[in-house]
């Protein structure tokens, strides 16, 4: 017995250096491998709770319509049904989180441009889409002489 | 001696096993806890964005949302998504000539006529969100990646800013954030898709071109759109599992 681990203390001596390289493999991953790496894939999981922490600078439709819903009657069944509020109006997140709504109130679209933006003839526009001149359509007045922008349909 | 050969190989054998199952565990700790979303669970949705051509009218309301949500500076050369014109002549198309005047943010000034035998049409464009994403592939750190849900987003406090996914996107969809020097995308809203909104370019579009949709969601209208249209996603030769579906895409379209 003796005689067969006479020589045992350079196996000591490599298992000491061995685990000691291991010990400082760990440390050194600790250090440098972000918490949460690798737990869903090659990333950092916090990452997902990174890029889901960002406010709102669009407030979404359903939010407009909770306080606005006679626009929102008013639009039914016309053309622009569909088409979101601050598709026009501009982000409103501020106006709608804002403790006093009243006090952080949106400004009112030019719609001389607004509608343009639009409906401004262009050959690129697909064609069923109504566009039309400005020079041509009208007589130069504002387009809300004529159409209503939350019903444009000329009745 | 060759009993001791026996003995050392055992001995280190087992060592080596053992600090092999000790590494995997130390992964297991150091991995936490999942991402804690109260109302919002990963597993159960799978995004994509459909876009009709048919119905874009290159109003450049999208880019200016986007820009507007996402705080994206605003020169003409940072985009998350950008609207492009194409003009084809006549069986020219290979030859398309496309322009983007500051992305279409401030729409696109008449410059083609009526009856000049070409084609015109107006191609937003933004991260395909790619099932396989090249980008993905090529980032050396793990700042980009393919989330659960299928949003390929960038880890901005992790990114070297070493622009290899700049260069591996086939669809020209990243830039460099001078101002942070990492890598900036289209994060699909993912501040709003998870708080059960849609994404800013699709709340603004004013003719419906651009459709959020969950593809695990069996009563999203996404199904609805994909089985009635003709859909194709941008560069199919690529093979990276675009999750951003055309319909009338144009052969001429890169």
């Amino acid at each position: 017995m003796n005689a067969r681990f006479k020589d045992k203390e350079h196996l000591i001596r490599m298992g000491a250096l061995f685990v000691g390289a291991f010990v400082l493999f760990l440390i050194l991953r600790a250090v440098f491998v972000p918490k949460g790496f690798g737990a869903y894939g090659h990333y950092r999981a916090g990452a997902l709770a990174d890029n889901r922490d960002h406010a709102l600078v669009f407030a979404g439709r359903r939010a407009c319509e909770d306080c606005h819903s006679d626009v929102a009657l008013v639009r039914k069944g016309s053309k622009h049904e569909r088409i979101a509020c601050e598709a026009c109006h501009g982000a409103q997140s501020a106006h709608a989180s804002a403790d006093d709504p009243a006090a952080a109130k949106p400004k009112l679209p030019d719609a001389k441009t607004l509608c343009l933006v639009c409906h401004q003839d262009n050959v690129a526009k697909p064609k069923g889409f109504p566009q039309v001149n400005p020079k041509e359509h009208g007589d130069g007045g504002p387009c809300t002489s004529c159409h209503k922008p939350h019903h444009p349909e000329v009745s | 001696m060759a009993s001791d050969r026996r003995e050392f190989l055992k001995t280190t054998g087992t060592f080596l096993i053992l600090t092999g199952a000790a590494s995997l565990a130390w992964d297991q700790i150091l991995a936490g806890e999942p991402e804690k979303a109260p109302n919002y669970n990963m597993a159960d949705h799978w995004w994509a964005m459909a876009i009709d051509i048919e119905k874009c009218i290159g109003c450049g309301n999208c880019v200016r949302a986007c820009k507007a949500e996402n705080g994206v500076l605003l020169e003409p050369f940072y985009f998350r998504t950008w609207v492009e014109r194409y003009h084809v002549p006549e069986g020219e198309l290979e030859h398309p000539q496309v322009d983007s005047p500051d992305g279409g943010y401030d729409g696109f000034p008449e410059k083609y006529r009526h009856g000049d035998g070409s084609k015109n049409f107006f191609v937003p464009k933004l991260c395909n969100h790619c099932a396989h994403s090249p980008c993905v592939q090529v980032c050396p750190v793990g700042a980009t990646f393919e989330s659960p849900d299928g949003v390929v987003l960038v880890d901005k406090s992790y990114c070297l800013g070493c622009r290899y996914c700049v260069q591996a996107c086939p669809y020209g969809c990243r830039y460099i954030d001078p101002r942070t020097s990492t890598v900036d995308k289209c994060s699909l809203c993912y501040h709003r898709i998870t708080r059960g909104l849609t994404t800013a370019c699709c709340e603004t579009c004013p003719t419906g071109a651009r459709m959020l949709g969950d593809l695990k969601d069996p009563l999203d209208p996404i199904h609805e759109f994909l089985r009635t249209h003709k859909v194709q996603v941008l560069k199919p030769q690529m093979a990276t599992g675009s999750k951003t579906y055309y319909n009338g895409l144009d052969g001429s379209v890169r």
